[in-house]
């Protein structure tokens, strides 16, 4: 098994927690594990990602090639991003913010209106594990007592009270993720965003 | 010359224990050979020979390690205020002193003297202060004076040209980490006494733990200045010292 | 156990951790990014609490440096931390450790330059750190580490090297590394010596006050008479020589059978070692020869499977050529040695550098 994954957005949205939350889930369950961020100035405003590979065996190049799956959560991503998501990989974004969809047609596409969901919710903070909920849904490959370890461990103890919160985001993520249809792919960008607004 | 021996009670100086054999490299009339002296005296009779670590400057006393019998630490030029720093923390219960002159203190060194300084490091710096670079040949310093002739200042420091001097010591006093800042020179018997106390003073406060103290002494380069040694003393009793506050400039304890 | 002692951490992190394992007396440091995360994690486990290590923020690069020539001259175990602009201004501190012989640990996670440069990773501090950097003939032992767990054991390993051969290591490892997070072990707590224990292994030279030793030590570099000063080169450069016998490092990963064989170290050789599975996979011979020390640079290896037929190497760095010299320099003409490199902080993928290889030397 290997996974090869990156998170994109804004900083601030939590994309770097997000992919060590994953990666401690991941070594919860034994896994090998790399957590590769961007940093820096990008860090405070502006796009943030981070690489997050997940493997049964030492992993060798922190950087890939390629994605097998690309979370996306701002249009700058979906721009630098959307082609490097692997012939029958999988992109999974957001829809608030992103006004060009994505266009390609070999790959397995997702959306989440986390961002919506989160607001509705009143938990905008959980909007960061709400999308990994939808992610592992798509992707199973942590079992949930080990994210929730992961979780716990990747937060420090002062923080462990929102557990149950979190533990319920990740499962209405699971439940709100959903596969895009084709046919929407072929509206233009003005018309579409018209139809998610 | 003949030994000539000198009964008990007529000798008035003798060479201290801690004074190596090694002949002193400095000219004659030069008020370092006198300051090792009096740091020599101040350790022995302070019984810290076993616990002094001194730092020595880039300047004309590199080699102060050669005369005072004690460990040493060479510095890069300027850096001896880190060095000091990195040693006393290391080993709290060590006697940690720096010696350092004009050029390698107020010049190359200022940043590190006064990060050591606010930091309130239990250390203690000897600063020669005779307004000159002895070792590289008698260039202008930062505390070479207005008017003062040196190999790069041939008609005299012209502020316009050359910048204004600046007195370090004043500046240390509004550190809330230096506690014992002193100005004194070795120009003559009686100022050599109060230098010595002054010396003795400000290893105590260290070993006290009670933050920075420098002992600046004003003193002359015979050699840069051209002048005979008592020619030198006199210039600098006339021109030098009127421009500095001799004496205690501060005496306090670090802030709780 | 209940629960398992796992951690992810990042490069930066572990340094501090490992620091403070082996039994380190001192670190002196000033924040620069990408490494900054040294000296704040030393801050969170304040360690003059538990194994009395002292740390200090100091005010410059330049006054780091000197509080290690300090620290070191006392004969402790001392460090600091740093990236490319900073470890330019420690350059003249380095040069008179070195000159002093003493043991201490310099970390420079690098990043891109020419000057201020990028916060992004490089490895275009390969000739300052091998190479001299400061003035004088004089050596660092430079240790390349090339995963977090590596960034973990070779602080250790660069202080029984340094205090081995009496001289300054440095740990090059660059922004990715520093910043990347994965599964690393830890050892278990070595006590620091004590003051006595210090006071009487380094007799010899240490000053740390006289004590009981009798005579006095003095740390110097400063030798005006040149057939002195000669004298301590030529101690010098023996113990170089006895170094390059003793200390040269290196992995070999699919050379045995290799037609090509690339050349990397730190962040590039995981990168590489994808490269070399790729090739595999569309049926190229390569292999990878990944230099752990830089200095000391393993010859023998490259010059044997240069002498076995390999065709041709390829050094593949994160500059624009700088360890490719000492490829050719131990291939000796006897095959090809190409070089594959990005500047400015851009990290090649392993499909570019198979690119690379495939144009550059498998034509």
């Amino acid at each position: 098994m290997k996974e090869t994954m990156i998170i994109a957005g804004f900083g601030g949205q939590g994309v770097l927690s997000m992919g060590k939350i994953l990666a401690y889930s991941a070594i919860m369950q034994d896994f090998e594990v790399t957590w590769m961020p961007s940093y820096g100035p990008e860090m405070r405003g502006g796009t943030a990602n981070v690489t997050v590979i997940v493997s049964d065996k030492k992993i060798s190049s922190p950087i890939a090639n390629q994605y097998d799956t690309v979370i996306v959560l701002n249009q700058q991503s979906m721009d630098k991003f959307e082609s490097k998501v692997r012939p029958g990989g999988v992109l999974i974004y957001d829809t608030n913010g992103i006004v060009t969809p994505p266009t390609r047609t070999d790959i397995e596409i997702y959306t989440i209106d986390a961002t919506e969901e989160s607001a509705r919710m009143g938990q905008a903070k959980m909007f960061n594990t709400m999308i990994l909920g939808g992610y592992l849904k798509i992707k199973p490959i942590v079992k949930l007592e080990n994210v929730m370890a992961g979780l716990k461990k990747s937060l420090p103890e002062r923080a462990w009270k929102f557990l149950p919160q979190n533990e319920a985001a990740i499962l209405h993520g699971a439940e709100i993720i959903k596969r895009r249809q084709l046919s929407t792919t072929v509206f233009p960008p003005p018309m579409w965003l018209g139809l998610v607004e | 010359m003949a030994e000539v021996e000198i009964r008990e009670e007529n000798k008035v100086h003798a060479r201290p224990r801690l004074i190596t054999d090694t002949v002193m490299h400095y000219c004659p009339g030069c008020s370092h050979g006198t300051v090792h002296n009096l740091i020599a005296e101040v350790i022995d009779e302070m019984g810290l020979e076993d616990k002094a670590v001194g730092i020595s400057p880039v300047g004309c006393a590199v080699f102060a390690y050669n005369y005072i019998d004690v460990d040493w630490v060479e510095a890069a030029h300027g850096r001896a205020c880190a060095v000091a720093t990195a040693v006393k923390r290391l080993h709290p219960n060590n006697m940690v002193f720096t010696y350092q002159g004009d050029g390698d203190l107020t010049a190359i060194g200022a940043g590190e003297t006064i990060h050591a300084a606010a930091r309130g490091e239990n250390i203690v710096t000897i600063f020669i202060n005779n307004s000159i670079y002895g070792m590289t040949g008698g260039q202008m310093s930062p505390t070479t004076l207005l008017g003062m002739r040196t190999a790069t200042t041939p008609a005299g420091r012209d502020a316009a040209l050359n910048g204004f001097p600046y007195k370090i010591m004043d500046m240390l006093t509004h550190l809330d980490g230096a506690t014992y800042l002193t100005r004194q020179s070795v120009h003559t018997p009686a100022a050599v006494r109060k230098c010595k106390k002054a010396i003795s003073k400000a290893f105590e406060n260290a070993m006290a733990g009670n933050g920075y103290s420098m002992v600046e002494v004003v003193a002359s380069c015979n050699s840069g200045w051209k002048l005979s040694p008592v020619e030198a003393n006199r210039w600098m009793e006339e021109n030098v010292m009127p421009n500095y506050v001799m004496g205690d400039v501060k005496c306090s304890t670090l802030p709780k | 156990m209940a629960e398992k002692d796992v951690r992810l951490m990042k490069g930066n992190e572990v340094i501090a951790h490992a620091a403070v394992h082996c039994g380190c007396d001192g670190y002196f440091g000033y924040p620069i990014t990408p490494q900054s995360e040294v000296m704040e994690t030393l801050m969170e486990l304040r360690p003059w609490e538990s194994t009395g290590m002292v740390v200090l923020q100091a005010e410059s690069e330049i006054a780091s440096i000197n509080m290690v020539y300090g620290g070191a001259a006392t004969g402790k175990k001392i460090m600091t931390s740093s990236s490319s602009p900073g470890v330019s201004l420690m350059s003249e501190g380095l040069s008179y450790i070195a000159a002093c012989e003493l043991p201490c640990l310099v970390v420079n996670c690098q990043r891109g330059g020419p000057g201020l440069g990028t916060i992004q990773p490089s490895q275009g501090d390969y000739m300052q750190a091998c190479k001299g950097g400061g003035h004088g003939d004089y050596h660092l032992i430079v240790l390349a580490p090339s995963s977090v767990q590596e960034m973990y054991d070779f602080v250790g390993l660069s202080f029984d090297i340094a205090f081995k051969h009496r001289n300054p290591v440095m740990l090059l490892a660059d922004g990715a590394i520093g910043q990347m997070m994965e599964k690393v072990v830890f050892s278990e707590q070595k006590p620091r010596l004590t003051d006595e224990e210090v006071a009487e292994q380094q007799k010899a030279w240490a000053a740390t006050g006289k004590g009981q030793r009798g005579k006095s030590n003095v740390v110097t570099s400063l030798y005006l008479n040149p057939e002195e000063l000669e004298g301590l080169n030529n101690r010098l450069q023996e113990k170089y020589n006895r170094i390059k016998a003793e200390e040269a490092r290196w992995e070999e990963f699919m050379c045995d059978d290799a037609e090509y064989v690339l050349v990397a170290f730190g962040s590039s050789a995981r990168i590489c070692s994808a490269v070399v599975e790729q090739a595999r996979e569309e049926g190229i011979k390569l292999g990878l020869m990944r230099p752990i020390t830089l200095w000391p640079f393993p010859e023998k290896p490259l010059a044997d499977m240069a002498a076995r037929g390999v065709k041709g190497f390829m050094s593949v760095e994160m500059n624009a050529g700088q360890m490719v010299e000492d490829v050719r320099l131990a291939v000796e003409g006897k095959a090809a040695v190409e070089h594959y490199g990005r500047t400015g902080g851009v990290i090649f993928t392993p499909d570019e550098v198979l690119e690379a290889l495939k144009n550059n030397l498998i034509k």
